[in-house]
């Protein structure tokens, strides 16, 4: 099996497909040692994410092992994860900062 | 690890022996290259600001001259200056001459009576200076003279999950060595500072990376801007980032993971050992010129579309993911890192692979921007680059 995705932390619920993957494709990704596989429900584009699990709205999307931002709809597990379906939170730099938490 | 390098009174060892020809106005820019061009072992740069300036923009331009001058690749300098800039020559050279030993001449264009006399002067300055430049023994330096800068530019989809995270592996690989690097472009922190901050070797160092983010909003918001307005580009979203988040948390990999030491400000010497961070503009030709400026004696900047860029002083190793890219212009590009994207190698062992094409570097293998003899500069300024 030939890897088409990659996973940039075991944490993460998408994984970024390195080739265009068409509806029904099996996407291959490396997590640690061990090869994972899942099915793309919709066509993947080039570099986009696919999602691993059932993503709830306002959910949260993990790539790096950080939140990207959170849904704007139900996302299934191989379904395609986009601007279209993911928005980011503004930052709140105050609570942010140590010497405001003490 | 250890390199062939030119050992400097102050500071890091440099690993080229370049003689510096430097303007302190625009107006002495192209008698610089002039006189560069008639000299083989001198370098030029080509200064945009100098006058008719606030406070603020002369104190970095000073900053940014004084730190070209005293960047361990540079064996002496030759100043040519106009003769009604904001700061003379001949200033220029007594603060320059208190932060280093180095050979340091200067001459004005006004007082020695025009082009062809100031060039004939300098040019025979330049070239006693490259005789004796030509003289000095390379030494064997430890890697912890190396300060290696970090940059990233024409980025695409390939930057954030290939070569960003292998120049990150690179880096803490050095770090581990006891070199230390720099990595910069504060706007492109803004999502992931949470995550960089996370870094910080103290909670003061957390805080200083939130606060360089907060403050660089507030500085645009202050102009009426909104970060977010367009971030991610339309082209960004069309190649899957998604968020500014998604972009910055790519964006940062490039910096590697080890603990911040020091926060510095734009063109600033880095006071500690270890992984650095810069607050300069996303721009990456003024975020390069302030690392350089900072002392950083080599450059890796990764890609994905592709770009020529390289720098006087300080070699610009350029690095991409994107097989195309490469392959369509390997006259630009260094170093193939799509072996990441195949699947057939991890960033990790990528980023293992840097460091002895890092060390020929430092050995002195000439880039390809280097080859072509590029020297891009943007001098920031109070109302910043974004």
């Amino acid at each position: 099996m030939e890897i088409n995705a990659l996973m940039m932390d075991p944490k993460d619920n998408v994984v970024t497909c390195v080739t265009e993957v068409p509806a029904g494709q099996t996407v291959v990704y490396r997590k640690g040692d061990e090869l994972c596989t899942i099915t793309a429900k919709e066509d993947i584009p080039y570099c986009h994410k696919i999602a691993l699990t059932d993503i709830l709205e306002g959910g949260e999307v993990i790539k790096y092992g950080e939140s990207l931002g959170k849904t704007s709809q139900v996302i299934p597990a191989g379904c395609w994860v986009s601007h279209k379906n993911l928005f980011s939170v503004p930052r709140d730099y105050d609570s942010e900062m140590l010497s405001h938490k003490s | 690890m250890q390199f062939w390098g030119y050992k400097r009174k102050e500071g890091r060892a440099g690993i080229r022996n370049h003689v510096l020809i430097l303007p302190t106005c625009a107006c002495g820019s192209e008698s610089c290259r002039i006189v560069a061009s008639q000299v083989r072992g001198a370098v030029n740069i080509v200064f945009n600001t100098g006058c008719s300036d606030v406070a603020a923009n002369t104190a970095m331009s000073q900053k940014v001259l004084t730190g070209f001058a005293c960047n361990p690749n540079v064996y002496g300098v030759v100043i040519i200056g106009l003769g009604c800039e904001t700061v003379p020559h001949t200033e220029l050279k007594k603060k320059i001459q208190a932060m280093t030993s180095k050979p340091v001449v200067s001459f004005g264009i006004q007082d020695e009576g025009g082009t062809l006399k100031t060039i004939e002067k300098a040019v025979r300055a330049a070239r006693d200076m490259a005789a004796e430049a030509a003289m000095q023994q390379k030494e064997l330096c430890d890697i912890s003279e190396l300060l290696l800068g970090i940059e990233c530019g024409g980025s695409d989809a390939t930057s954030g999950i290939a070569s960003n995270p292998a120049v990150g592996e690179l880096s803490d690989l050095l770090v581990d060595m006891g070199a230390s690097t720099i990595m910069s472009e504060s706007i492109e922190w803004i999502g992931g500072e949470h995550v960089l901050a996370k870094r910080a070797a103290t909670p003061e160092i957390h805080d200083q990376i939130i606060q360089v983010c907060k403050d660089y909003e507030a500085h645009l918001m202050a102009n009426g801007q909104d970060c977010r307005a367009g971030q991610p580009t339309p082209g960004n979203k069309a190649g899957g980032l998604s968020t500014l988040d998604e972009k910055s948390l790519g964006c940062i990999r490039k910096g590697g993971t080890r603990p911040v030491v020091e926060v510095l400000g734009q063109a600033e010497r880095p006071t500690k050992t270890g992984a650095i961070l810069m607050d300069t503009a996303g721009y990456d030709i003024s975020s390069v010129t302030s690392m350089v400026a900072g002392g950083c004696n080599a450059v890796i900047f990764t890609t994905g579309r592709g770009t020529p860029t390289g720098n006087a002083i300080v070699p610009v190793l350029k690095v991409t993911a994107n097989a195309r890219t490469y392959q369509k212009m390997e006259d630009n590009m260094d170093v193939d890192l799509s072996a990441i994207i195949a699947g057939t190698k991890t960033y990790q062992e990528m980023g293992a692979e840097l460091v002895p094409v890092i060390l020929d570097v430092c050995n002195g293998k000439l880039t390809k921007a280097e080859a072509f003899g590029f020297s891009d500069i943007a001098v920031d300024h109070v109302c910043r680059y974004v």
